[in-house]
């Protein structure tokens, strides 16, 4: 039993050590933003979106996963990022906060990468206060950057609103 | 099996099995004080409960077992093997007599003398420092005890003797063989076998043939009950509610399809999931006469404090509910039940006065009715008092005297479901602070519940409350606006009413705002697509969210035509007593719905109550009814009277009064107050006649005189043309305008001070320099004597002072209102005596009062009296105001501190002598 859990545990993790991290990674307008892969529950390509009326503006609307009521956010209205031009799919990926379910739309999304910390910097101080508010930090991919969200700060913003009030 | 007595059995065993275990600890680790404690306190919530529920035998061993641990605990006694062992005998016995208990529901006959002699002895003999106070203790308590246990059951105080002789030979000898003397040889008995060791056995023995059966000792009742985290059953709920909507999908797509295999199975399923709904619906339910435990007591309370004869009957306790929702109504239902003794019943004398029975009845009943739980709270006593309502409902400002008059007998009574409102003439410690039965309807309502109430004067009230079983599922109807699908709970739903342009109920707009004549009433309408702030689905910034695209193109014709037609459905929905109508494209079948909680986003929002996922796996929003009311226009009394007294004393001088905006033929706008308005009617101007000079005109049986305003274009002759009808007493008087424009709610500060007749000046309501009709002037018109005297002249007084009018007539409040603001008082308005006290009491100050005398609950004698004996507002200069003024008036009006005394149609009179009363005020200061 035991010698079956190491066999099958030790190809799926080949990188995961201290110095690594898994990420889902995903594209809204052309950016490359990651998420902790722990910290996803799922991924879902287009789905069914019933919208609220009255609800904040990147309120896309609830969606129905699994029997649980799913809030959907529009990640380029979260972050202050234009309006999608083109009429192409959006996937989204979705996070519990507290206890609730949201699903975070955007563009695409992208492969799961195990990403070491030495390629690892902290937001440059000159980065826009809304993108700043919500990431992590900054991840030096070969051909791009790659910015970390933080899916609590992201998803607790009525807070950050109240106060900002 | 009585619920206490089994639950009591439950907790024992589940605290003898602890027992056993933690003293067999105890024996291992004699110095563990915490151990000890909590042993103790084990035992001694057995001996509690044995005494609370009148098990004297079962409450004597306990007392003994205790009496040893007491010892012990307190150090006087050693942890000691024997100790241990005795003290587990003691257990023993308590579980075999438990056993009889849980088979016949009462004690087993037969006496323990000997183990709690036993006992006794051992806490005694060992810690001998306790002396015999100790030791008398454990007999009182047998005494008394026996003495109670004769009272409830004697045979079975004859009948041990002969058990205990039947059983087992030994006992001859033993005091026990002298039954017949009842109790006293229980204590005698006990101390005299303690020293004889060869009556040991006896206990053990006596127990053994009855506990065989059930050889280990644990209670059948306790096994086949346990507890459950209450958690555990509310997911084990939501799942079965899942599995409900599930199935219900699944059963939706079977109609759809002829002939298909799934038929059979699925059917099976659909009962298999029906049971097992039904099943966990029951693991969450409890007899309402849970709720009702407290009831006879604080009646039994209630009767002596008010010194009252009351019968307290109740019906249907074990009708069950929802636990969720027996939380909910417990409070209002203590509330209901203690209101119908204290305002219900009459007191005693009162009672045999009106010729009814001595005791005063309430009674409670419950009941399930149709998926719903009926309760019914009733008493015979007085009835609701409809003339004291009507004058409070007056002189707290809630309605006028003239929409009163329309209203029914029931609608009247329902304003004791407002905020403040009770009709209890002095506050008891019970009742009459009139905080309550609103917060009894918001409760009730909160949870998807009704409350009526019929009453008649002298026979008593009846309350109606008529709640959901259960909170997880509720009934819903589902509409569609602009594409979009919500669901509105059936529960307050009343009716649904196509609208359409050719049928008999067709959407009228009054300046835009849909309503809709619906038997005889104009039921006020709202849009669901304006309130949602909907856009057509065509302009859908998401094009996922579209649910269906054959329905959308076909709303979306219908909803770009909606506008300003008359096509439409309208879900007629009641909250209280308001009702309204919510204006929708579609409307689709009833769903069983699981409401759900929206998340932490939108919980701001009062529209929804929830959201819930349909059959077809769709996510919807829930409307709520309460919230669409107090968005649109339902102004909730509750903040305004209670609450709202603070924020108007913080707010001084931003009271906002409705004005009527309308204009005549110069154009420029003009306002009434609201309140002053009894109503709108367009008269039809072939049916004008002239009576000695003066327009007049036939309406409700009465020549009602009409009356143009000065500046208007004269009468034509034919055709329709509002006019503004005021109505105090038997007249009534008619103000003819050309248009009505809007009704505002503004502050009314009178800027400017007209010089024109007719006016008392200007005011900017709305953004707009209006001038602010006076309507005394036109009154004096129609009627000469409708004022005594005529006078227009304004004191330009020019210091701001602070002035309390407290006057019972809404119409005279609103007459002097403006008049006095416009004579540069800052002017609050109290409808009776008490309201101003209230004032009082919030600390507000005022430089001058002016009351009126004739008022009903406190005159304004009184209350001048209640002034000047308050050092706050003792210094406060009064003036009264009566339509009556005779020398014996004037002369009990100085008596009781009212500086000058003013008739009501005086005005000069009465700005000359508050003119006074403030020079008095500053000459003094």
């Amino acid at each position: 039993m035991t010698g079956t859990t190491q066999d099958t545990a030790a190809p799926a993790h080949p990188l995961i050590s201290d110095t690594t991290q898994e990420f889902v990674t995903f594209k809204i307008a052309g950016q490359f933003f990651g998420i902790p892969v722990l910290k996803v529950q799922d991924v879902l390509s287009s789905y069914r979106i019933t919208r609220i009326p009255l609800a904040p503006p990147e309120i896309m609307g609830s969606l129905n996963l699994r029997g649980r009521v799913v809030t959907a956010i529009d990640m380029r209205a979260r972050l202050g990022l234009p309006v999608r031009s083109d009429d192409g799919d959006s996937m989204s990926i979705v996070a519990e906060h507290e206890g609730e379910l949201y699903s975070l739309v955007v563009d695409t999304v992208g492969e799961v990468l195990a990403l070491s910390t030495d390629t690892f910097d902290r937001n440059p101080p000159t980065l826009e206060p809304k993108f700043r508010a919500v990431s992590d930090g900054i991840y030096r991919l070969d051909e791009q950057l790659l910015v970390v969200l933080d899916v609590n700060r992201l998803l607790d913003y009525g807070h950050a609103v109240a106060a900002a009030n | 099996m009585d619920d206490l007595l089994s639950e009591f059995l439950t907790e024992t065993s589940e605290g003898l099995a602890v027992l056993d275990v933690e003293l067999v600890q105890l024996e291992q680790n004699p110095n563990d004080q915490e151990l000890l404690s909590n042993i103790f306190r084990l035992m001694h919530t057995i001996k509690g409960t044995c005494g609370f529920l009148g098990l004297p035998r079962l409450e004597s061993v306990a007392h003994a077992g205790e009496n040893v641990l007491g010892k012990i605990r307190e150090g006087g006694l050693e942890v000691s093997p024997q100790a241990v062992s005795l003290i587990l005998e003691c257990l023993d016995q308590i579980r075999s007599i438990l056993q009889v208990l849980e088979a016949t529901e009462a004690e087993p006959e037969g006496e323990d003398s000997d183990l709690i002699s036993r006992l006794n002895v051992f806490a005694d003999g060992e810690g001998a420092d306790s002396g015999s106070g100790e030791v008398a203790d454990p007999f009182e308590t047998l005494d008394t005890e026996a003495v109670a246990s004769e009272v409830a059951e004697p045979d079975a105080e004859i009948a041990p003797p002969a058990e205990a002789v039947a059983e087992e030979g030994a006992a001859p000898e033993s005091p026990q063989a002298e039954p017949p003397q009842a109790e006293p040889p229980a204590a005698e008995a006990a101390p005299a076998p303690a020293p004889t060791p060869e009556k040991k056995p006896t206990p053990a023995a006596k127990p053994a043939p009855k506990g065989e059966a059930k050889e280990g000792g644990d209670s059948a009742v306790a096994n086949q009950s346990i507890r459950v985290n209450v958690e555990l059953l509310e997911n084990l709920m939501t799942m079965v509610s899942e599995l409900v909507l599930t199935r219900n999908q699944l059963l939706q797509i079977l109609r759809g399809q002829k002939d298909s295999e799934f038929a059979v199975p699925l059917q099976r399923l659909n009962h298999v999931v029906s049971e097992l709904q039904e099943g966990v619906m029951k693991t969450r339910m409890q007899p309402i006469g849970n709720a009702w435990a407290k009831l006879p007591r604080i009646i039994r309370d209630l009767s002596i404090e008010l010194d009252k004869k009351i019968d307290l009957v109740m019906k249907g306790a074990e009708t069950e509910l929802d636990r969720q929702v027996l939380e909910l109504i417990k409070d209002p239902l203590t509330h209901m039940v203690r209101n119908s003794a204290d305002h219900g019943l009459e007191t005693t004398a009162g009672r045999i006065e009106a010729g009814k029975p001595e005791i005063g009845k309430v009674i409670l009943d419950a009941y399930h009715e149709g998926g719903h739980i009926i309760i019914r709270i009733a008493d015979d006593g007085r009835g609701l008092p409809i003339d004291v309502i009507k004058n409070k409902v007056i002189a707290n400002g809630l309605a006028t005297e003239a929409e009163l008059e329309t209203m029914t007998e029931q609608q009247i009574q329902r304003f004791i479901f407002k905020a403040g409102f009770s009709t209890a003439a002095a506050v008891t410690s019970v009742s009459g602070r009139g905080v309550g039965m609103d917060v009894v309807r918001t409760n009730i309502e909160k949870i998807g519940g009704t409350i009526e109430l019929t009453s008649v004067e002298g026979k008593g009230t009846t309350f109606i409350i008529k709640i959901p079983l259960t909170l997880a599922i509720v009934s819903a109807l589902i509409v569609e606006c602009a594409g979009d699908r919500f669901a509105i709970p059936q529960l307050s739903v009343l009716e649904l009413v196509r609208a359409s342009a050719h049928s008999e109920n067709t959407i009228e707009r009054i300046n835009g705002t849909p309503v809709l004549r619906l038997r005889n009433r104009l039921l006020p309408l709202v849009n669901l697509q304006d309130l949602m702030k909907l856009s057509t689905p065509s302009a859908l910034e998401v094009p996922e969210a579209v649910s269906d695209a054959e329905a959308t193109t076909d709303v979306a014709t219908v909803s770009e035509e909606r506008r300003d037609s008359t096509d439409g459905f309208i879900v007629v929905s009641q909250v209280g007593s308001y009702t309204f109508g919510i204006i929708v494209d579609r409307v689709f079948d009833t769903e069983e719905i699981v409401v759900k909680p929206v998340a932490r986003i939108l919980r701001d929002n009062q529209m929804f109550s929830g959201n819930t996922i349909l059959g077809d796996g769709s996510v919807v929003m829930i409307l709520d009814p309460n919230g669409i009311a107090s968005a649109t226009g339902e102004v909730e009394l509750a903040e305004e009277n209670s609450d709202a007294v603070n924020d108007r004393h913080a707010a001084r001088g931003e009271e906002t009064v409705a004005m009527l905006v309308f204009r005549i033929a110069d154009n420029s706008p003009k306002a009434v107050p609201l309140a002053l308005v009894a109503r709108l009617e367009e008269i039809e101007l072939e049916k004008v006649e002239i009576s000695n000079g003066q327009h007049v005109v036939q309406y409700r049986g009465q020549l009602m005189p009409l009356v143009l305003m000065e500046g208007a274009s004269e009468l034509k002759t034919e055709g329709r043309q509002p006019v503004l009808v005021f109505t105090d007493r038997e007249r009534t008087m008619g103000l003819v305008v050309d248009e009505i424009v809007d009704i505002v709610e503004d502050r009314l500060n009178v800027e400017l001070t007209s010089k024109e007749v007719g006016y008392v000046g200007s005011a900017v309501i709305n953004g707009h320099a209006t001038d602010v009709v006076d309507v005394a002037h036109y009154l004096t018109l129609a009627f000469n004597d409708w004022f005594g005297a005529d006078a227009n002249d304004t004191f330009g007084e020019e210091e701001s002072s602070r002035l309390l009018l407290v006057d019972d007539s809404p119409f005279f409040r609103n007459l002097l209102q403006p008049l006095l603001s416009v004579a540069g008082y800052e002017v609050t308005c109290s409808a009776s005596a008490s309201e101003a006290l209230q004032r009082c009491e919030n600390g507000e100050k005022f430089d001058v009062i002016i009351s009126d005398i004739e008022m009903p609950g406190m005159s304004g004698f009184e209350f001048a009296e209640a002034v000047k004996n308050d050092p706050r507002w003792s210094s406060v200069p009064m003036v009264a105001l009566s339509s009556f003024a005779t020398q014996k008036d004037l002369d009990r009006g100085r008596a009781v501190g009212f500086i000058d005394y003013v008739a009501k149609s005086d005005r000069e009179a009465l700005l000359g002598a508050l003119h006074e009363a403030l020079a008095d005020i500053r000459g003094a200061a």
